[in-house]
């Protein structure tokens, strides 16, 4: 039973549960802010959208463990060096990986994620247009039998007014 | 003593759970009366044992009895009254004692008020409900058991874990159950119209009470879980797509397409054959919530047990539960016969249209939550899918259903007429495009959600009012006419726009707070001042309390508004004894416009303390809209029809037309 190996996520789910022990505490501290407002709205932008590597499930916007505060002065580092936005997050991604991502890269492993639902959606939307206009046979009207007529009898007495 | 009662009752639930697993069924098949209806007095009878062992437990953690080992690891004997009481299903074992407790409750409850529903369906529905309380009890029982004595006993336990010491929590669990747990009464009901081969309108009729209470209590549990991560958590965010979040709200999303298309089954005896794989698969997702949360494959604060054999027992459950309910609707489903005709605009469009939306909502949901855990463990390397990924393929989702959601109840069953209803909300439609407009105009950044979200608000909220008035002839007949059409409303019809309207009001919210929060964060010295969307906040000071079991720096600021105080704000950090756990309690000063949100942060050293203010605009909209959403479904569980016991006959001609606007 212990060797569970599907899961190998349980023990990065007990290394999170000992990395985040000060639980959920509270992002940005005071001075770190840039004076610039403009960068400093494109930061926090970034700041959300870049996962705090060592928290359960945050972004290192909502994060107050030291990697990363380290990362949230590395971003506007960057961005008062002149990167852009995409530049800044390209940079912290080729030295942290996918994982760094909260919106994963679209790539041949994503394709599924990112147009999944999408596809699902207009295949059945198709499916159901054709399935509406197709012109379909009237069923024949089956006599009720005794019982059922009873039964019909007894739900019909409520009387159907709601819309 | 009282420990082992409650483990004797909890074995003498299980036995009585598989007695009504098995005698019902087998009297189903047999027509044997007697045997059909011995499954009333076993579902009650489980109940009350599975009552019996939750009181025992609750006994235990009252008292502090430290005999215990779950006491000793989740309780204190310094502990509030009202946390040892909630301390029973804040741990695993208790947890999963309540999920069983409510199960039988449902389970007890068709056997009480299922009285209109035919023996047959009836019996097999408890039989239903009592495999899944007998598989849920044996859980317990095999892995999970609460009442497992330490020797030797402790003087004193460990204490409950701090954030859960919180009156939000401490009630979201029940609240969140009675709504997960409710839909196994859906589930039922899907699995035993499948067994017998037969799904008519009355099916759909039966199962739209149960469905509706369910979601309602699921909307409320995770609007109270939602509310507690704001005014927890310590930044103002109420939602933040985590895997636990996700895991309640997937259930509630299929489950608001069952409400829906069970509608149709009843009134068109169409949509049959989906409404009871809705059924199923709403149920599937809360065993897969349960799955995910009690594993420990995600964890968080609500994972309790990180134990490798509980999760392989409850992914046993959830693949006999899942995997038989499929293959028995892959079987037996081709046989159901549709029923009604429709084009495709028109009311029953309407509904498949929410329901599309509402299921591909869920999938996306359901991708972004397992997605990371199958790339990894398909050896693809580590993805993260968070924030950015939901925003994105979620708002595209939800904006063409709060489009279709304001419109839907103008239209006529069968065929409607999509312009005409739209030219009856011109008028609504005008002022929520006005409204958009005036946002995008005035309002620079994020202007296009800003007004994308505020006019679907809008639309939703005033075609819900535009609906009402036209039903009740408000301002067209004399005032006491059109009180007395709306007290003669129908209750099903006035809950739907009640909830309805509220979807709208937490749009709003929802969209003004993500767009418009205002946020100062600085070192304040006491008699510091910081200005924060037109109020300003002064620092009067830090001091340190001791208050039941917890030690508090708690913060003093003084809230004016044009030179005039108005208000004073009391945020905490708190140490919890004895674990020495720290907590961030944040102060809200709230005008049900919005909030103003003040955090103390740590201090620097040197005099001042890091302090964090926000003011989230509509920010309460949220929670209001969401009771508003519950309300709306307990209005329209009062609707005559669903009443138990016999029908009466109505006084009224059954002949009124929805489209009577």
């Amino acid at each position: 039973m212990r060797r569970w190996n599907v899961l190998p996520l349980l023990i990065l789910a007990l290394f999170f549960v000992v990395a985040s022990l000060p639980f959920r505490a509270h992002a940005i501290e005071p001075g770190e802010a840039l004076e610039d407002a403009g960068l400093e709205a494109r930061a926090r932008d970034i700041g959300r959208q870049l996962r705090c590597l060592v928290c359960q499930n945050q972004s290192i916007d909502d994060s107050d463990a030291p990697l990363a505060r380290d990362l949230r002065r590395l971003v506007r580092k960057r961005l008062v060096a002149g990167d852009t936005d995409r530049d800044a997050i390209a940079y912290i991604h080729a030295r942290y990986g996918d994982f760094v991502l909260l919106r994963p890269p679209v790539d041949e492993r994503t394709w599924l994620l990112w147009f999944g639902p999408a596809a699902a959606l207009f295949v059945t939307l198709l499916f159901l247009l054709w399935r509406l206009r197709r012109p379909r046979a009237i069923s024949p009207v089956e006599a009720l039998s005794v019982e059922d007529a009873a039964r019909a009898d007894v739900l019909l007495g409520d009387g159907g007014d709601e819309p | 003593m009282t420990a082992e009662i409650g483990h004797f009752a909890l074995i003498v639930a299980a036995i009585l759970a598989l007695g009504q697993s098995i005698l019902p069924m087998a009297g189903a098949a047999r027509r044997h009366g007697a045997l059909m209806s011995l499954g009333n007095t076993l579902a009650t009878g489980q109940f009350v044992f599975v009552l019996i062992a939750f009181c025992a437990l609750t006994w235990a953690f009252v008292a502090s009895d430290f005999s215990v080992a779950n006491v000793v690891q989740n309780s204190h004997s310094g502990k509030p009254l009202l946390y040892k009481i909630t301390g029973v299903w804040g741990n695993h074992e208790g947890s999963m004692v309540l999920w069983c407790l409510i199960l039988s409750l449902f389970g007890a409850c068709v056997a009480w008020f299922g009285s209109n529903v035919s023996p047959g369906l009836r019996a097999r529905a408890i039989s239903v409900q009592g495999m899944i309380g007998l598989a849920f009890l044996a859980f317990v029982l095999l892995t999970s058991n609460p009442f497992d004595r330490v020797n030797p006993m402790p003087p004193d336990g460990r204490g409950l874990n701090p954030i859960l010491q919180d009156p939000g929590l401490a009630f979201h669990p029940p609240l969140l159950y009675l709504g997960y747990v409710g839909f196994s009464v859906t589930f039922s009901f899907a699995i035993a119209a499948l067994l017998e081969g037969r799904v008519d309108a009355s099916w759909g009729r039966w199962v739209r009470p149960w469905a509706l209470a369910a979601w309602s209590f699921l909307t409320l549990g995770i609007a109270l879980g939602s509310w507690w991560a704001y005014y927890e958590l310590g930044w103002g965010g109420f939602w933040f797509w985590d895997p636990v979040e996700n895991a309640s709200f997937m259930p509630w999303l299929v489950g608001t397409a069952l409400l829906h298309s069970a509608i149709v089954a009843e009134k068109r005896d169409a949509l049959k054959s989906w409404s009871i794989l809705l059924a199923i698969l709403t149920f599937s997702l809360s065993l897969l919530g349960t799955f995910l949360v009690r594993s420990g494959v995600l964890t968080s604060v609500h994972t309790f047990a990180t134990d490798p054999e509980r999760g392989l027992f409850i992914l046993a459950i959830l693949a006999v539960a899942i995997g038989g309910a499929l293959l028995l609707y892959a079987w037996r489903a081709p046989t159901l016969k549709g029923g009604g005709l429709f084009r495709p605009v028109s009311r029953e469009g309407a509904l498949i249209l929410n329901n599309l939306l509402m299921t591909v909502a869920a999938l996306t949901v359901l991708f972004g939550t397992l997605y990371p855990l199958v790339v990894d463990a398909l050896g693809l390397g580590k993805i993260s899918v968070g924030p950015p990924y939901f925003n994105a393929t979620f708002v595209p989702l939800m904006a063409p259903m709060i489009l279709a959601m304001g419109v839907a109840p103008f239209l006529p069953w069968k065929r409607a007429d999509l312009l005409g209803a739209f030219d009856r909300l011109k008028l609504i439609a005008g002022v929520a495009v006005a409204l958009a407009a005036a946002v995008a105009f005035v309002e620079d950044r994020h202007s296009f959600a800003a007004a994308l979200g505020l006019g679907l608000a809008a639309w939703l909220i005033g075609a819900a009012a535009w609906e009402i008035a036209g039903r009740i002839r408000l301002f067209r007949a004399p005032p006491g006419e059109s009180l007395r059409r709306a007290a003669a409303m129908p209750r099903s019809a006035l809950g739907m726009t009640v909830a309805h309207a509220a979807a709208g009001v937490v749009v709003a919210g929802i969209t003004a707070s993500g767009v418009w929060q205002t946020e100062v964060i600085r070192t304040m010295k006491p008699g510091d001042r910081a200005d924060v969307a037109g109020y300003t906040i002064g620092f009067a000071g830090v001091r340190e309390v001791r208050v039941g079991n917890y030690l508090a720096r708690r913060g003093h600021f003084i809230v004016s508004e044009g030179g005039v105080a108005v208000d004073a704000l009391w945020p905490e950090k708190r140490v919890y004894l004895p674990q020495r756990m720290p907590t961030t309690e944040a102060a809200i000063r709230t005008t049900l416009f919005a909030d103003l949100y003040v955090v103390l942060g740590d201090p620097d050293g040197k005099g001042g303390h890091a302090v964090r203010l926000y003011h989230n605009p509509l920010v309460p909209w949220i929670w209001i809209g969401a009771v508003f959403m519950f309300l709306g479904g307990m209005i329209s569980l009062t609707d005559r029809r669903h009443r138990v016991g016999a029908p009466r006959r109505s006084a009224r001609p059954a002949s009124a037309r929805p489209s009577e606007a």
